[in-house]
């Protein structure tokens, strides 16, 4: 699950969410590292230069007490997206805007920008407006194509969206008896479906 | 960008679906290692000659750092998520891996492996009296004593508690101990029967 407040060290989710790009300032000299500026062939990072560090770096040289770099915010957390999404969150391909809006807005927030306080309450809102979209078409799908109903979901909602599902199968199942049989288990049922591809490919 | 080949391997773990488990890339965990090490080296170059008494080098060491500190966790999120999905495999599959699984395996995974066989077997026989209690057997609460079960596959001879001798062929049907048989169908070669 994506929704839980503390970071992992091992969670991959987490890992991918905090590679997301952010705009950057640089403020102090950084000598010998021109070569993470693409589109300058200077040796050395400069003070002015606009570059998009992703977020585990510029967090770690962008600090109270560090101010190696200036951070400036993501253009889908700026106001203008801020108002789209408190005028009708639910039609909003957060998606494309993502995949990790939650985690990564969240993330933001360490920065301290001013505009932090409406970003949390931003995204806080957001997720309110849509849950109940998401709760309603994953509890209400029964065996028909999700894909549909997840392509504008954010990371973490899409895996609320498998929970609510899994829980309506589970349900369903109980309610027609079949929890009492016994089955092969997933990864050996999806390993012979794989060996089964490579066996009819090779013919 | 720095880093960047850390978080292919992460990528690749986030791509691989449904249990399954992608080769173990070695040739990017070298090109990672070696990433670190060119990093690692530079710094204590730019320490050194700081110490010396140049000047302003303070932020390049910082921005390295936190790059070897990346691709750090990257390759330890890497192998424990892979050590996790192989932990799984010992419930789902069973102590032994299909050949094209462990061939997807690295050299130490496959002793990790093993190792973690051998305590789960020893703590099995260590609990729940004289004989022992197998963990992965009633995953659910079992409801008979018997079970019907069809052969899927053939899977040749099989001796029962009672010293009977069963063929298991493809199509056949036998009324089996579930303790015996819930193993062989969760490794498929057995379907549960259900009236």
């Amino acid at each position: 699950m994506t929704l839980k407040a503390s970071e992992n060290y091992f969670d991959i989710d987490d890992i991918l969410a905090s590679n997301e790009r952010i705009p950057c300032r640089v403020e102090l000299p950084i000598y010998r590292l021109g070569y993470l500026d693409s589109s300058h062939e200077s040796e050395h990072l400069l003070p002015g230069t606009k570059i998009e560090f992703p977020y585990w770096l510029g967090r770690a040289v962008c600090s109270k007490k560090r101010h190696i770099v200036g951070v400036d915010l993501p253009k889908q957390y700026r106001e203008g997206y801020r108002e789209i999404l408190s005028a009708d969150a639910t039609v909003v391909d957060l998606h494309k805007l993502g995949p990790y809006y939650y985690s990564f807005g969240t993330k933001l927030l360490h920065f301290e920008h001013v505009a932090s306080a409406d970003i949390a309450k931003s995204l806080v809102k957001t997720f309110q407006n849509r849950f109940r979209k998401i709760m309603d078409s994953s509890q209400n799908a029964y065996n028909e194509d999700t894909s549909k109903l997840t392509e504008n979901l954010d990371e973490a909602e899409r895996s609320l969206f498998h929970s609510g599902q899994l829980g309506l199968h589970d349900f369903q199942r109980w309610e027609t008896r079949k929890t009492d049989k016994l089955t092969t288990s997933n990864m050996v049922r999806n390993h012979r479906k794989r060996k089964r591809n490579v066996l009819n490919d090779g013919q | 960008m720095l880093a960047e080949k850390a978080l292919d391997l992460i990528r690749e773990l986030e791509r691989s679906v449904g249990g399954s488990l992608p080769p173990y890339n070695e040739d990017r965990v070298r090109q990672v290692l070696e990433e670190m090490r060119v990093l690692c080296e530079q710094n204590q170059k730019d320490v050194s000659a700081t110490v010396a008494g140049e000047s302003g080098l303070f932020s390049g060491v910082q921005v390295r750092h936190a790059a070897l500190e990346r691709n750090k966790r990257c390759l330890l999120a890497y192998l424990y998520n892979r050590i996790e999905q192989i932990k799984k495999m010992r419930w789902e599959f069973g102590s032994v891996l299909p050949t094209e699984v462990k061939y997807n395996l690295c050299e130490q995974e496959v002793q990790w492996f093993g190792r973690y066989n051998k305590l789960l077997a020893n703590y099995m026989r260590s609990i729940g009296g004289c004989g022992g209690l197998d963990l992965t057997q009633d995953m659910k609460p079992p409801k008979t004593l018997y079970v019907e079960v069809r052969c899927l596959v053939d899977h040749g001879e099989f001796e029962t508690q009672d010293g009977n001798v069963i063929v298991l062929k493809k199509n056949s049907q036998h009324f089996l101990l579930r303790s015996e048989c819930e193993h062989l169908i969760r490794q498929g070669i057995l379907e549960h029967i259900v009236h």
